[in-house]
């Protein structure tokens, strides 16, 4: 598996991102903001947490200009894989590529702490690995994450087996108790939680690490 | 020309700063204040000299970039 893993001025998951992704097995490219194209071959591209461009403005909203956002945009477009986590679930909000909005946290306190999940699908190739209804331990940092959508689309979202994972104990407002979405073609997946800090047992847990295993055995057997 | 743009959470969408901006304003003795909601303002300059077509500039900026539409609505002021 080829991964990217793009880094804006105010990323500071990117490292750890990489890492998740390499430990899978993936060669993981860093790509700047600035570039207006991606490496060719790309099978999976990452966008970190952090705090892109400071949050100015929205959380996610000046990265989501970026010039490298067009080519990710495209390359979703062209039935890509995208992961955002935390700022990139925000980023991928903004740049429309998956519905809602998140806003500032109902508690209105930056939540930072290991949160109970649950596995809402595991019908997309970054939750195979996963059985549905499995619970996860994953930590979450973060201020904007409450998770906004009509109840309409909600509902849409959840008849469709859009929704990737669900906060057994809401930690920030989320409509639903969204942690998680997926885009309609699956392929493109935001949330809040950081798998990418929960990847060895030696460093609170390895929780997280199955999401980039099945991403990788998926990309190797397509 | 100057625009003024003024983005506020669409009614509907609970607005917790707000809320708490509310509840910090009674504990201060402020009674009687039965709801809060806190948006931004933005201004521009512009090079512009044509007032219908600095508003339709500042339109095409708010759905862009200034406003999410998911959540936000906004006003513009040309002057």
């Amino acid at each position: 598996m080829r991964a990217g893993v793009i880094v804006f001025p105010g990323s500071n998951c990117d490292r750890d991102l990489a890492k998740g992704f390499a430990q899978a097995g993936a060669d993981v490219t860093m790509i700047w903001h600035k570039e207006t194209s991606l490496p060719d071959g790309l099978d999976v591209i990452g966008i970190p947490g952090g705090f892109s461009f400071g949050d100015y403005l929205r959380c996610g909203a000046i990265a989501a200009q970026s010039p490298v956002s067009q080519a990710i945009v495209k390359h979703a477009n062209a039935g890509g894989y995208v992961i955002g986590i935390c700022n990139g679930f925000q980023v991928l909000t903004e740049t429309g590529l998956l519905p809602g909005a998140l806003m500032r946290n109902a508690g209105l306190k930056f939540v930072c702490r290991d949160v109970g999940l649950r596995v809402g699908t595991s019908d997309s190739a970054f939750t195979s690995g996963y059985s549905k209804d499995q619970e996860l331990t994953l930590p979450v940092a973060h201020h904007d994450g409450n998770y906004i959508v009509s109840a309409d689309l909600l509902q849409e979202l959840d008849d469709a087996d859009r929704v990737a994972f669900r906060y057994l104990d809401n930690p920030n407002g989320s409509c639903g108790d969204v942690a998680g979405v997926l885009s309609e073609n699956r392929r493109v997946l935001g949330l809040m939680p950081h798998p990418e800090r929960a990847i060895d047992t030696q460093h609170g847990g390895d929780d997280g690490a199955g999401l980039f295993t099945s991403l990788c055995a998926v990309m190797e057997n397509a | 020309m100057k625009a003024r743009v003024h983005v506020m959470l669409k009614a509907g969408v609970l607005d917790p700063q707000g809320e708490a901006v509310r509840h910090a304003l009674g504990a201060l003795g402020f009674e009687g204040v039965t709801g809060v909601r806190q948006g931004k303002v933005i201004e521009l300059e512009l090079a512009e000299i044509d007032a219908d077509a600095a508003r339709a500039t500042v339109t095409k900026m708010c759905e862009k970039l200034l406003a999410n539409t998911v959540i936000e609505s906004y006003t513009v002021e040309i002057s």
